[in-house]
């Protein structure tokens, strides 16, 4: 009720705003932010809209940004995509014609960043998606060249799946692999292929590929033929929503070996709802809260001052996303949509909270290294960095 | 063969939730010649209800059977009375979009109050015995024994009751029915109130078993059911049961025998081509109204 009662009220603001004076407002630099507020990832769309409110809130309190001799301040636009591919393209475009964005921020799953990816580059508008962690996310559809106006502020799947396929064969010397993945999800299908490659490189074996379908809850017979073939350790890129029930199913069935997930576990909602189930299982992610990194730790606090909880990924690199456009914003001193772009691919030294970041010329991802978390005790601990 | 074992108890769980939700479709089919589209939702009522019970108020697990039943049940009924009674009379086509608009406001309703997925705590201590390789757990037993016991139960009260004989009445003509005194408008609330109360179990068991729920969860697993109770014969009670562990049994066999990619277009195919066989299901005989 009181979402509907906030947006009853953006929706009169904007209407107000419209009417009184008129698309453009010369004093504020406005961001868009497409998000997963509602739908079936909610926990993500929630951390990613907290933190860009964080972010902008600093950078106002800190006077804004500069812009041809003035302070100019941020001002969010704020969109739902209901975690649903069309209307994440719908609110891409409403951002971009409507409110006119300097830049947007989001959205954050694959399946909504793609569709929005494509209105955005379209457009000449840069979008920066924080958790996106498809290829194709920064790439052209029809030549698979980098497109020029989309960029992340994560690692791809390519190098999660590699970096855990090298894990499970070097680290944990397992020998033996099964796989679970969703058919229907386009990422965790190119996570699985690819986890597969690297660790039958690290010399371990694949015994078991097995899948579903978005929206199951029965994975007994999948993980019954999992059991028989054996394996040392499971490979399980689902989302946080799947992987309690996935995990305490295949307990029931006494398969006890330790399960490897990717960054779509990293977040306080599967430990609350996965238990001691969860204790011991091994994923990549983009940062730890653990870390000793000064940048990240008063991110931290601030963002607990808050929210009053820790924040996740999303939050971290969504973060980490306002920090790239503010950079690139101060480089360019203007919001033209061409100079914000040619600023933000020329960042080569971004201290970020999720790391060092630089952008190589001509690609919309951005080199930097991956945290393999364990977790235990029903929290998440920092085991070992990847470096790319 | 342990391996065997061990799916076949699989489909066994999954069969009983599918039986007890097709039973609904099934009873009101009989008695209405109406398919109740909103039945899956009631079935995501009722695992709301056990979150509720278990998670809310920690109520062990059989006050959280009673609530989630007598909950659907009193949902079942007021939705009969205050969306299909009133529609009884009109076009076919009236009662299956009304029946569609109720399951979209149960879904809408239910996200209004929780938009995110819910997970459930046990209700009761789960222990998983191991022998020679084969797993069963509590929840799968409990599962399995009280869908059976309430099919049983189900049985009994329609073979051997008065409301039993009366609700066979109404399903076999309903205008004779009500010439004879029969109080058709009682009869068909305690048929939705009997279905909803299987559906709001079903639903608790489901959440007990696979504790993430979300207000779409009733949609799909709505489907299964209904499409179970098809493949059993709509409107008969028997084949609403063994349809729904032939739908449990033939997925988890696809999965079983071939990449469990293929699962559900191989599993779906399969019906078909027993539908094209058997038009009427298995246990169905070409005439509209029984039960």
């Amino acid at each position: 009720m009181r979402r509907l009662s906030l947006s009853l009220a953006c929706c009169s603001a904007a209407v107000v705003m419209l009417g009184g004076c008129g698309r453009r407002s010369g004093d504020t630099i406005r961001i868009g932010v497409i998000a997963e507020l509602t739908g079936s990832i909610p926990a993500v769309g929630a951390s990613c809209r907290n933190a860009a409110l964080l972010a902008a809130k600093e950078i106002n309190d800190a006077g804004g940004i500069e812009m041809g001799g003035k302070k100019k301040k941020i001002e969010l636009v704020i969109e739902d995509t209901a975690a649903k591919a069309d209307q994440a393209a719908a609110a891409a475009q409403k951002a971009i014609t409507r409110d006119d964005v300097a830049a947007i921020v989001g959205p954050n799953s694959s399946s909504n960043a793609l569709p929005a990816a494509e209105i955005a580059e379209k457009a000449g508008v840069v979008m920066i998606a924080p958790w996106s962690t498809n290829p194709k996310t920064t790439l052209d559809a029809q030549t698979n060249l980098p497109k020029k106006f989309v960029f992340r502020a994560c690692f791809t799947d390519m190098f999660q799946g590699h970096v855990l396929g090298k894990f499970a064969a070097e680290t944990l010397k397992a020998k033996k692999a099964a796989m679970l993945y969703d058919v229907a999800s386009e990422v965790l299908k190119s996570q699985s292929e690819l986890f597969k490659q690297s660790f039958e490189a690290g010399g371990g074996r694949v015994v078991a590929v097995e899948t579903y379908t978005t929206g199951d809850k029965d994975f007994s017979a999948q993980l019954t033929k999992i059991k028989k073939a054996g394996p040392d350790i499971v490979f399980l890129p689902s989302y946080y929503t799947d992987v309690p029930l996935q995990v305490q199913q295949a307990h029931r069935l006494g398969l006890k070996v330790p399960f490897l997930g990717s960054d779509a576990w990293s977040t306080e909602e599967l430990i609350k709802m996965c238990g001691k189930d969860c204790d011991g299982f091994y994923l990549s992610n983009h940062y730890s809260p653990q870390t000793t990194n000064p940048v990240t730790r008063r991110f931290i606090d601030s963002y607990k001052a808050a929210y009053g909880g820790v924040p996740d990924d999303v939050a971290a690199l969504t973060y980490d996303s306002f920090g790239l456009l503010r950079v690139a914003l101060a480089a360019a001193g203007t919001t033209d949509h061409r100079a914000i772009r040619d600023a933000l691919s020329r960042t080569t030294d971004y201290q970020g909270v999720t790391g060092n970041m630089r952008f190589t010329p001509g690609s919309g991802d951005p080199v930097k290294g991956a945290v393999i978390l364990q977790i235990k005790d029903e929290k998440f601990v920092w085991v070992t960095d990847v470096q790319p | 063969m342990t391996y065997l074992i061990q799916q076949s108890l699989n489909a066994l769980q999954l069969g009983s939730v599918y039986a007890l939700i097709a039973l609904g479709y099934t009873m009101v089919y009989g008695v209405l010649t109406m398919i109740n589209f909103a039945h899956g939702d009631f079935f995501m009522v009722g695992a709301f209800l056990c979150f509720l019970s278990v998670a809310r108020l920690h109520l062990p697990f059989v006050p959280t059977l009673l609530i989630s039943m007598a909950g659907v049940a009193l949902l079942a009924v007021a939705v009969e009375v205050s969306a299909y009674r009133p529609l009884r009379k009109a076009p076919r086509v009236s009662a299956i979009i009304t029946a569609l608009g109720v399951g979209i406001f149960l879904e809408h309703f239910t996200l209004a109050l929780s938009p995110y997925p819910l997970h459930i705590p046990p209700a009761f201590e789960n222990v998983t015995w191991n022998a020679g390789g084969l797993a069963v757990s509590s929840l799968q037993v409990v599962t399995v024994l009280l869908s059976v016991g309430l099919m049983a139960a189900l049985q009994f009260v329609v073979a051997r009751t008065p409301l039993g004989i009366a609700m066979r009445a109404v399903s076999w003509d309903r205008d004779t029915a009500s010439l004879l005194g029969v109080p058709v408008n009682r009869v068909i609330s305690a048929t939705f109130a009997i279905g909803g109360a299987l559906g709001g179990a079903a639903g608790m068991l489901y959440a007990l078993s696979y504790p993430v729920i979300d207000p779409y969860m009733g949609v799909l697993v709505g489907w299964k059911a209904f499409i179970s109770a098809v493949v059993g014969g709509i409107g008969d009670i028997r084949g609403a049961m063994l349809g729904g562990y032939i739908l449990a049994a033939v997925e988890i066999a696809v999965a079983v025998a071939l990449p469990s990619t293929y699962r559900d277009f191989v599993a779906f195919s399969l019906l078909i081509v027993l539908l094209i066989f058997r038009p009427y299901g298995i246990f169905g005989r070409p005439r509209p109204q029984k039960l």
